[in-house]
């Protein structure tokens, strides 16, 4: 075994060539992961409300993106963003930028769905009583149904980003410089480790992961908590 | 105008007085559907009147009272509030919920926020008013209702009684000049059932105009000045509480009375 190959190499899984060169490895991935779910959390949410609005103007288009891109392959997307960039831009983007944009778009037709869920989940007596005291239908959302509805929703949330995470993996079919990259270069220099270098970068997603979803079901347990006490 | 015919005496000196009612139900006709809710409503209540609306369950009576604020719209017909139908496009419905308000069945309290915020919100929000006056007002009507003590707790931390109380305290924060109950009664333990009552009757006393829907009818008896009883959508009979109880005329009546008595 050459475990010595890892071990010289852990910074670059970890943080790439930075500080003197790019950011990479680990932490670019968890960084796509932060950026792509805060993203897909506003353009999701957008969509998720189009999608519950009556109006049709609002509802079909909503329906048609959530359908197209849950019935997409992440893969796809990425490939999809990297070559038409160019076209539409007329100058290429940043790979980093490329798979960031893909994983906003292919998340936020989920969120749109959790969100969209979240609000159907509370009981309609919600929205009669605010609309009943004269509140308009956004200050309704904004102040009565979202706060509660988004509460219920952070678990789901939570899962998300988790798969997220793991997906950041496939960035690396553009060149963009994550872990599973970072991982290939070392082997493809070495060649004497792969079973080594390929088990400590599955571990590395595995702690990521796991450090989330034990977060995850903590949070369930204090959220089922303040809804025991709720009900 | 339409003139009802057996419109109490209280009623009918308000009638001559006034040429226009206060609230007016025209040929009213919903549908859900194919099923048909509500046939032909004819009804008209006046200023700080008091009007009990019965009936079996899908009788159509809390359908009614929702089309009055329009949580549900009519399909026909016409709902006029201070001689202007309120189905007019010029009508603001949040300016129009704001003067009607309504109570529900399930309390619906907003359960994230404190009792005191449940009342202040739509004062804030919707009539522009100042926090600290949202909340002198919101602990005076507490206080009305008897529990002020209560007002930084969460919903469901209060028992049901306590709950409805806030829900009237919260749509009377908004100085509404009519009041709907929507069974407000019906989903409360026997022993907190007087303690809204309680505060419904002091309501009616201070002239407020109400249109409950409730099984109540000790309550009907006491501070109505009309009772309707409505089956499968329509009103068969209406009446003072006096004749209602006493003498009512139509079979169903009578065998719903039964029931409930």
């Amino acid at each position: 075994m050459h475990w010595e190959v890892v071990w010289n190499n852990m910074d670059y899984f970890l943080i790439g060539a930075y500080p003197e060169g790019p950011l990479g490895g680990l932490a670019m991935g968890i960084l796509l992961a932060i950026g792509g779910i805060f993203g897909a959390f506003w353009l999701g949410l957008f969509f998720g409300l189009m999608r519950i609005s009556s109006k049709p103007w609002l509802k079909y288009p909503a329906m048609v993106y959530i359908e197209i891109v849950r019935g997409t392959p992440l893969l796809m997307v990425i490939f999809w963003f990297y070559f038409l960039a160019p076209i539409l831009l007329g100058h290429t983007l940043p790979e980093a930028t490329s798979a960031l944009i893909s994983f906003i778009v292919f998340t936020s037709a989920y969120i749109a769905e959790i969100v969209r869920a979240g609000i159907l989940a509370l009981p309609k007596g919600q929205m009669e009583a605010a609309r009943g005291t004269g509140l308009n239908h956004f200050q309704a959302m904004r102040y009565i149904i979202l706060p509660q509805a988004l509460r219920n929703m952070i678990p789901s949330f939570v899962n998300q980003f988790v798969s997220l995470t793991k997906d950041t993996s496939l960035a690396y079919i553009i060149g963009v410089n994550e872990l599973t990259r970072a991982a290939t270069q070392v082997n493809n220099r070495t060649l004497i480790a792969p079973t080594e270098i390929f088990l400590t970068i599955a571990v590395l997603y595995f702690i990521v992961c796991y450090v989330l979803t034990s977060f995850s079901r903590r949070l369930e347990k204090h959220l089922a908590r303040y809804q025991a006490r709720g009900r | 105008m339409k003139v009802c015919l057996t419109l109490s005496p209280k009623t009918q000196l308000k009638g001559v007085e006034r040429s226009m009612a206060y609230l007016e139900i025209r040929n009213v006709n919903k549908w859900f559907g194919n099923f048909h809710v509500l046939k032909n409503i004819n009804e008209t209540v006046e200023k700080g009147e008091v009007l009990v609306i019965c009936g079996p369950s899908g009788s159509g009576k809390s359908t009614l009272i929702r089309c009055v604020n329009r949580l549900e719209e009519i399909d026909k017909g016409e709902i006029l509030f201070e001689g202007k139908s309120i189905h007019d496009p010029s009508v603001d419905i949040n300016n129009l919920r704001a003067e009607i308000g309504i109570v529900f069945q399930q309390f619906n309290l907003y359960p994230h926020l404190t009792v005191l915020k449940n009342i202040t919100l739509a004062p804030i929000k919707v009539r522009k008013m100042p926090k600290d006056q949202a909340e002198s007002i919101a602990l005076e009507l507490l206080e009305r209702v008897g529990i002020k003590d209560q007002a930084h707790k969460y919903p469901a931390e209060l028992s049901g009684g306590q709950q409805q109380r806030v829900a009237i305290a919260r749509a009377l924060a908004m100085k509404p000049k009519v009041m709907l109950f929507d069974e407000p009664t019906s989903a409360l333990d026997p022993e907190m059932i007087n303690e809204v009552l309680n505060v419904m009757k002091d309501l009616a006393r201070d002239g407020m105009t109400m249109l409950c829907v409730t099984h109540e009818m000790g309550f009907a008896r006491e501070v109505a000045d009309r009772v309707i009883f409505m089956d499968q959508g329509e009103i068969l009979e209406r009446g003072t509480p006096e004749h209602f109880f006493t003498n009512p005329t139509h079979e169903r009546t009578k065998a719903f009375l039964k029931e409930i008595l």
